[in-house]
């Protein structure tokens, strides 16, 4: 079980006739799918033939500094989508989102790395970027489905919200339901794919190891590894971007600060 | 009691009002008067540091605002929302849950009182079963009242209290409160309302927002 069959530029050109099939569908039944379609998927070849590029060039450098920058880079764009995907904003957003996401997913990919994996030199970038790359595409689900709920249910129960206040609830007990109800949003993705993987879905991580030629039972072992891994980033990038709009949207003298925030069309 | 001088409110760049002082001495009924988007609930906002003011000064018992913890402060003066706000659930867990709040906790939930208080509106136990997002405006207005009652303010803050009510709640709602303010020292109320009857019928003293004092 070693190796696998190399797919050339030409073979690559031949799924894309798969869209051109959807783009007729779309065009025949008037569905106005086609630029969207087209856009998105011009988009994804683009950026992963560019990855792709990049991906090679750091992986031949065998030097720590390139394989961060990407890190970071990475990051930062998870960090500023994440924010770009909520309808609501307020001063310091981007902050709140990129000091969370950075926080979890350097966190949980840092243990994984050093303490799980134990891989050597610890920035290797076969093992590094794509560890960080998935913990920080769902760390951004999880950091914009609660920061969006939060501000969103803030918003819409502001009346209840403040009658704690007014009440003489704190801030905490004002938000509490809110908090927890962003929470629970921004970990439902998380829990549901732990819920039904395997049965109903094959990871993609994990499919991609046994095409590769890996034996599927060490594959298994990598993927309940990113599972975990997964579902702890995401949960401490939610918790630590609700934990920072609750500071921001509510003062030190328990008020509740709308004010602050603005409705944008992400 | 409550004592505020030179308060202004600004949104924007633009003065809502300005200069404004509110005195109220225990026993008092205060009522606030002046036409819509006088900043009326502004006011009341204000003095219950839900907003803060963009000057002046605001003290409760000769101690300012910044002084008080805010959890005990707005205990002490409780504003109650002209769009009640019920918590999810009954009636009766919205009379109960505010005694989950830290600032309350130590009083406790007194159940002949809120019946009482219901039957001063012809509600009885019945009512307390009632689900809250089944409740009429006015209704909701009843429960939010009686909730802010129960937690023994100093000062009601009464933002048009009665507007969704009908003739007999007002009426009824107008009495508990005079009841209320009379029945122990300290205690006093400020209203809202845009109903020129209802403020000769509560109020001992009017204070007038205008926009004259921009």
């Amino acid at each position: 079980m070693n190796g696998y069959l190399q797919i050339g530029y030409a073979q690559t050109a031949i799924a894309g006739l798969l869209i051109v099939a959807n783009l007729g569908l779309s065009a025949a039944l008037r569905l106005g799918l086609g630029r969207r379609l087209v856009i998105a998927a011009l988009r994804m070849s683009v950026q992963l033939l560019l990855v792709g590029l990049v991906l090679e060039w750091v992986f031949s450098l065998e030097n720590p500094l390139p394989v961060l920058a990407m890190a970071a880079a990475m990051t930062a764009i998870a960090g500023v989508s994440a924010v770009n995907r909520t309808q609501r904003r307020f001063a310091g957003v981007y902050w709140s989102s990129l000091v969370s996401v950075s926080g979890a997913a350097f966190f949980v990919t840092g243990l994984a790395l050093l303490g799980i994996v134990r891989v050597e030199p610890w920035f290797d970038p076969q093992y590094l970027i794509p560890l960080l790359g998935m913990v920080l595409g769902n760390t951004l689900n999880g950091i914009s489905l609660s920061l969006d709920r939060f501000v969103e249910s803030l918003v819409q129960r502001r009346d209840a919200v403040e009658a704690t206040l007014a009440l003489g609830g704190t801030r905490w007990e004002a938000a509490h339901e809110q908090i927890r109800d962003a929470m629970r949003v921004g970990l439902i993705p998380t829990i549901n794919s732990m819920m039904v993987i395997g049965i109903v879905s094959l990871p993609g991580m994990m499919t991609g190891q046994i095409l590769a030629g890996a034996a599927p039972t060490d594959a298994v072992r990598y993927q309940i590894v990113i599972m975990f891994m997964i579902a702890s980033a995401a949960a401490l990038g939610a918790f630590g971007v609700v934990f920072f709009t609750y500071h921001r949207l509510f003062d030190d003298r328990h008020r509740l600060r709308l004010d602050r925030v603005r409705k944008v069309t992400p | 009691m409550l004592n505020a001088t030179g308060l202004g409110r600004r949104i924007e760049d633009a003065w809502i009002w300005r200069e404004v002082d509110v005195q109220l001495d225990a026993g008092e009924n205060l009522a606030i008067v002046g036409p819509t988007g006088a900043g009326k609930s502004l006011l009341l906002r204000c003095l219950a540091g839900l907003d803060a003011a963009d000057e002046g000064r605001i003290a409760i018992d000769d101690k300012p605002i910044d002084e008080w913890q805010m959890p005990a402060y707005r205990a002490r003066i409780v504003y109650v929302h002209q769009r009640p706000a019920l918590w999810e659930g009954t009636v009766d867990d919205n009379l109960r849950a505010v005694f989950h709040l830290a600032a309350h906790r130590s009083k406790g939930y007194e159940h002949p009182g809120a019946i009482r208080r219901l039957e001063a509106f012809d509600r009885d136990a019945t009512f307390l079963g009632k689900n809250a997002t089944d409740l009429s405006g006015g209704e909701a207005q009843i429960v939010a009242l009686i909730r802010a009652l129960s937690v023994e303010p100093s000062v009601l803050l009464l933002d048009e209290p009665s507007a969704s009510m009908d003739a007999t709640a007002t009426e009824q709602a107008e009495n508990l409160v005079a009841r209320w303010v009379g029945e122990a020292p300290g205690r006093a109320s400020v209203w809202t309302s845009h109903d020129g009857a209802q403020v000769k019928r509560v109020a001992d003293r009017t204070l007038t927002l205008d926009g004259s004092r921009r």
